[in-house]
Formats: C-alpha cells, structure tokens, sequence
C-alpha cells in the first residue's frame, strides 16, 4: 500500500519537475488531431496541448493537479478511499487491480485540498484512464465527500469531469451515486457554497446527469465531447448523422449550456478570478 | 425463490398490458387536474402529472406515460422523456412543496429520449436538477416502480424518501440490451445481462435500494388490475401516514441519508422479502 502511495507521490513530482522545465526530453509526438509532430518538451510546456492545431489530449488526475495547483499546496483528500464491486461482477476486482498497477489510481476520481493564487479550495479530478472515468460507488463516494468535506470547511467546489457515464459493472449501485452526488452538490450549494464546474473531454452519462451539469459557474475544455446520450446512440435511434461539432463544447456554449470555454493554459487565471469574485462569500 | 428470472422479469415490466401512470392515477386518486408544459419550450406527454386526491387529501401525482396504442405511443414517444418532460416535473414538485403536498412519482420507461434536440437542449442539466430539486423537497415523496426503472432517466423521479417496486417490476443502470452492447459490444447478450445485472425488486430490496417490494397477482399486474390498485392504494396510505410525522426539514435529512447510504453493496443472498 506504502509502496503505491509513494509510487504516486514520485508521478506527482515528476511531474511538476517537466511543468518546471526541469526534464528535457528529446522525444517527439505526433498529435491524434492534426498529425504534426512535435518535441515531447513542448507538449509538456504547452500542458499537452499540441502546440500546432491546439488539441487538447486528455491527462490524468494528478498531472491535471499538479499543472493547476499552487506549488506545495495539494493536499489529497480520502486516498484511502477504495472501490467496491458490489454485484459481484465477473472478472470486475482483478481489472480495478491491473488498473491500479496501471495508473497508480485506486479508481477514477482524485480529491484534494490546494489553492490556486492564495485561494483555497476542494478539487476533485477525474480521471479517464480509469474505465473511462465512469462513476461507480467509490467515485460517487469521493465526490460526495469532497462536496460534505467543502460545506463543512466553508471552501468553494471545483471539479474537473471526464467520463464516459455510469459504471456498468457496479450496476444499480452506480445509478444511484447520481442522486447520491447531486443531493450533495444541491445540500452544498443552498449553504451558500461556491462550485465551479469544469467539463473536460469527454463527459457523457451519468456524470453529465448529476454533479458536472449543477455548477454555479459552468466552463469546459475547448472541442470536449459533453452530452448525456452518446453521439452513436443518437445515429442509431434517429437513423441519421449528427452534425460536425455537435455535443461539443463550442456547441454547448451556443445552446446555452455553458459561460465559458477555457483552454489548458487559462485554467489557473480564470479560476483565480472567479475565486476571487466570490471571495467573503454570502452576505448575510 | 422467485418463480420468475430476472429475464422473464424484463419481459413482464414490459407487458404492454400492464397498468400505467395514467390508470394508477385514474383508480387511486380523484379530482384529477392534469398540469402541462414546461413554460420554457414544449409540452411532453411521456410525463404526465398533475394536481389530485388521495383519499381526499391533495397531492402531486407525476409519473411516466409510455402510452397503450401506437397512437398514444408516439404522442408518449414511447414513456421516453426529453428534457421538457423533466422541467415540467421540476415545476409541479416546486408547487408541491409551495402549497405543502406530497409528492407521488411512478416510474416506468426505458429511459430519456437519446435523441438531437433532447441534447440541444440539455437532457443532462434537466435530469441533474430534477435529482437535486428531489433530494432536497421539504414534502413527503413517495416512488413507486410500476414497471421499466430505465437508468437516468427513471431516476429522475425516483428520488423519494421510500422507493417502492412492484414485484415484476425492474430497475436497472442500463437497459439490458444497452448493458450488453457497452460490455461485451453485443446487445444480443441481453439474457445474460439480465443474470448478472441484480435488477430485480427482490435484488434491490436486498441491497437497500428500495424499501418495499409490492406483491403482485400471480402472473402479473396485467391480469389483476383491481388487485394492483389495491395494493399500491394500501402501501401508499401506510407510507404517507409514516412520513406524515415527520416535519419538512426532517423528510429532506431523511431522504438524504437514505441516498448518501447507497453503494455499500448487496448482503449476501437470504430469504426472499415477498
């Protein structure tokens, strides 16, 4: 267990070290979107976004953090926190295993106490190398906590989704973190709680049914794929092809969706902003 | 043991025959006013609701039609709603709460509408804020599983202080055939979905999911109306006078107890609850 927390720890590091210029790597990429290749370097200055077209590649969890966070502020909240295979579904403990050997996550959600410029926060990242990001019980579990763990603490809510929706192999129990995690996020927000809602590629399902549509303020990710039914779901029951951009974040932002798009870089400016307009809270 | 698998379950919370939103409320209730529209867009007909009597006393009534012809069907389109059907919903729980009626939800569809304009227009924003307007009413609500628990979009309706099923009657993630096509790439496979999936009223009595599994008539709802009726009339007299003693705050803490307990897992298997 030790062995996998300092395994984590390392990534973390590693991490702000590339964030910080301090590993150069020779490597280059080419980019899923546009095909240009470029140095590895420049990908990681650039937050992995291709530093040719601006395509966004997904990252995970904690590089997500360590790239937002004040440096030395990130602080995880519920580590200890495990999933569960409620049904008993075939085959289901040993994926989460090779998931976690994988990754170096326990499941797909990450939850911390940090700040961006002064400002503190609770963050809850998914993360969607985990089964795609899906919400199981302990995915559901951490939002909620993270949500309890903000209303107690009087500090504003930012999550960051990526999902693909409900997880299958947990069933009904999955289904039910929807009401779990909105009810929190509801219980939060009437206490006069701040939360900001960052959608990134893709967000689809369950999520986009509960905690990810409730912010106060609502931003995403540019060309993030966000809906509630998949794209090949709808082709399929309306017997025709959906338009080029649909379900996607500029899309969302026209049908009114969404307050901004924020690209990779601007993350921590615009947050530091809304924080601080939100600062000293309800005025009673 | 259930003398009906969980696929054969399916198939009986399914039946075309069975009773639906519109004749529960036609037998249960009188006095029955139908509220329309989401005075944002559209009227949705797979939701039907309204203001009515039970046993004289008022309260909201809302719940999904599929509808009992082809006609019906697609003025119903089929029992799956859009986001209109789940911001009418919202606006009659948000009166309920105004004048102080309980609310009654029945629940039975495949699940929302996939469809372009449904995206268009926020299917996932409308189905989050039902959730968390529910989870939070300071009013006695009461759900009752009548056939179809179809994923998010049954949910939506489903967040009650008690969760009741009729016996046949199924609640699930994911339709089985959709379950089978995102796990094993083969909605064929339905069958075996239903196995493992723990769908059934009995499954999710045992996992605490629901409070109460209603007894139907032998071979179903659809052979015995007057029997269903009577039995879901008694459930929702005794679950009423329960939460009766409790007072606004109190429903919503308890209501947000009984959700926040959710994903500890089933017991293993014991004796049937029916």
């Amino acid at each position: 267990m030790n062995r996998l927390f300092s395994k984590r720890r390392d990534r973390l590091l590693t991490y702000q070290a590339m964030r910080e210029g301090r590993i150069a790597s020779s490597k280059r990429t080419a980019c899923p979107a546009c095909g240009a290749e470029s140095a590895n370097r420049d990908w990681e200055r650039n937050v992995q976004v291709c530093p040719q077209c601006g395509y966004h590649s997904p990252v995970g969890a904690y590089y997500r953090l360590a790239a937002l966070l004040d440096p030395g502020s990130f602080q995880e909240l519920e580590e200890k926190l495990e999933p569960a295979d409620p049904l008993e579904f075939p085959g289901y403990p040993e994926k989460l295993e090779d998931l976690e050997e994988e990754t170096g996550l326990r499941d797909a959600a990450v939850a911390a106490l940090g700040s961006v410029g002064m400002h503190k926060a609770v963050f809850v990242v998914l993360d969607s190398r985990f089964l795609m990001g899906s919400m199981g019980t302990a995915v559901g579990e951490k939002v909620t906590r993270a949500a309890e763990y903000a209303t107690k603490r009087k500090l504003p809510l930012i999550i960051f989704s990526a999902s693909g929706g409900a997880r299958m192999q947990e069933g009904i129990f999955s289904l039910m973190q929807m009401a779990k995690t909105a009810a929190a996020i509801q219980r939060f927000q009437s206490r006069g709680g701040l939360y900001i809602s960052c959608l990134t590629h893709p967000t689809t399902g369950g999520v986009t049914a509960s905690f990810a549509s409730l912010g106060d303020i609502m931003l995403a990710e540019p060309g993030a794929l966000i809906g509630f039914a998949g794209p090949r779901v709808i082709e399929q029951t309306i017997g025709e092809t959906l338009p080029e951009g649909f379900q996607r974040s500029e899309y969302l932002l026209e049908h009114g969706f969404l307050d901004r798009i924020v690209s990779r870089d601007q993350w921590r400016p615009v947050l530091i902003q809304l924080l601080g307009l939100h600062e000293g809270g309800k005025r009673s | 043991m259930s003398r009906y698998t969980p696929e054969e379950k399916v198939k009986l919370a399914r039946h075309p025959e069975r009773p639906g939103t519109a004749d529960f409320i036609e037998a249960l209730f009188t006095d029955f006013f139908e509220q329309r529209g989401d005075r944002l867009c559209r009227e949705d007909g797979s939701i039907l609701g309204g203001i009515a009597r039970f046993h004289g006393r008022p309260v909201t009534v809302i719940g999904h039609r599929k509808g009992k012809n082809l006609e019906e069907n697609l003025t119903c389109n089929f029992g799956m709603p859009g986001p209109e059907g789940y911001r009418k919903a919202q606006r009659l729980m948000k009166q309920a709460e105004k004048f102080g009626r309980p609310v009654i939800t029945f629940v039975d569809t495949p699940g929302a509408y996939p469809g372009k304009e449904a995206e268009e227009r926020g299917q996932g924003e409308a189905i989050a804020q039902c959730l968390a307007l529910m989870s939070a009413l300071e009013v006695p609500v009461i759900s009752i599983v009548t056939g179809e628990g179809g994923s998010g979009g049954a949910l939506a309706l489903a967040v009650a202080n008690r969760v009741l099923m009729l016996e046949h009657a199924v609640y699930s993630v994911l339709s089985p055939e959709g379950f089978a096509s995102i796990l094993w790439k083969d909605a064929a496979r339905s069958g075996e979905a239903c196995a493992v999936m723990k769908l059934t009223a009995q499954d999710l009595r045992r996992g605490s999911i629901v409070q109460g599994v209603l007894r139907e008539p032998e071979e179903g709802a659809q052979t015995d109306w007057q029997a269903t009726f009577r039995t879901i009339d008694a459930a929702l007299g005794k679950e009423l006078a329960a939460l009766d003693k409790l007072k606004g705050p109190a429903l919503a803490r308890q209501r947000y107890e009984m959700f926040r307990a959710m994903g500890q897992g089933l017991p293993p298997a014991g004796k049937e609850d029916v």
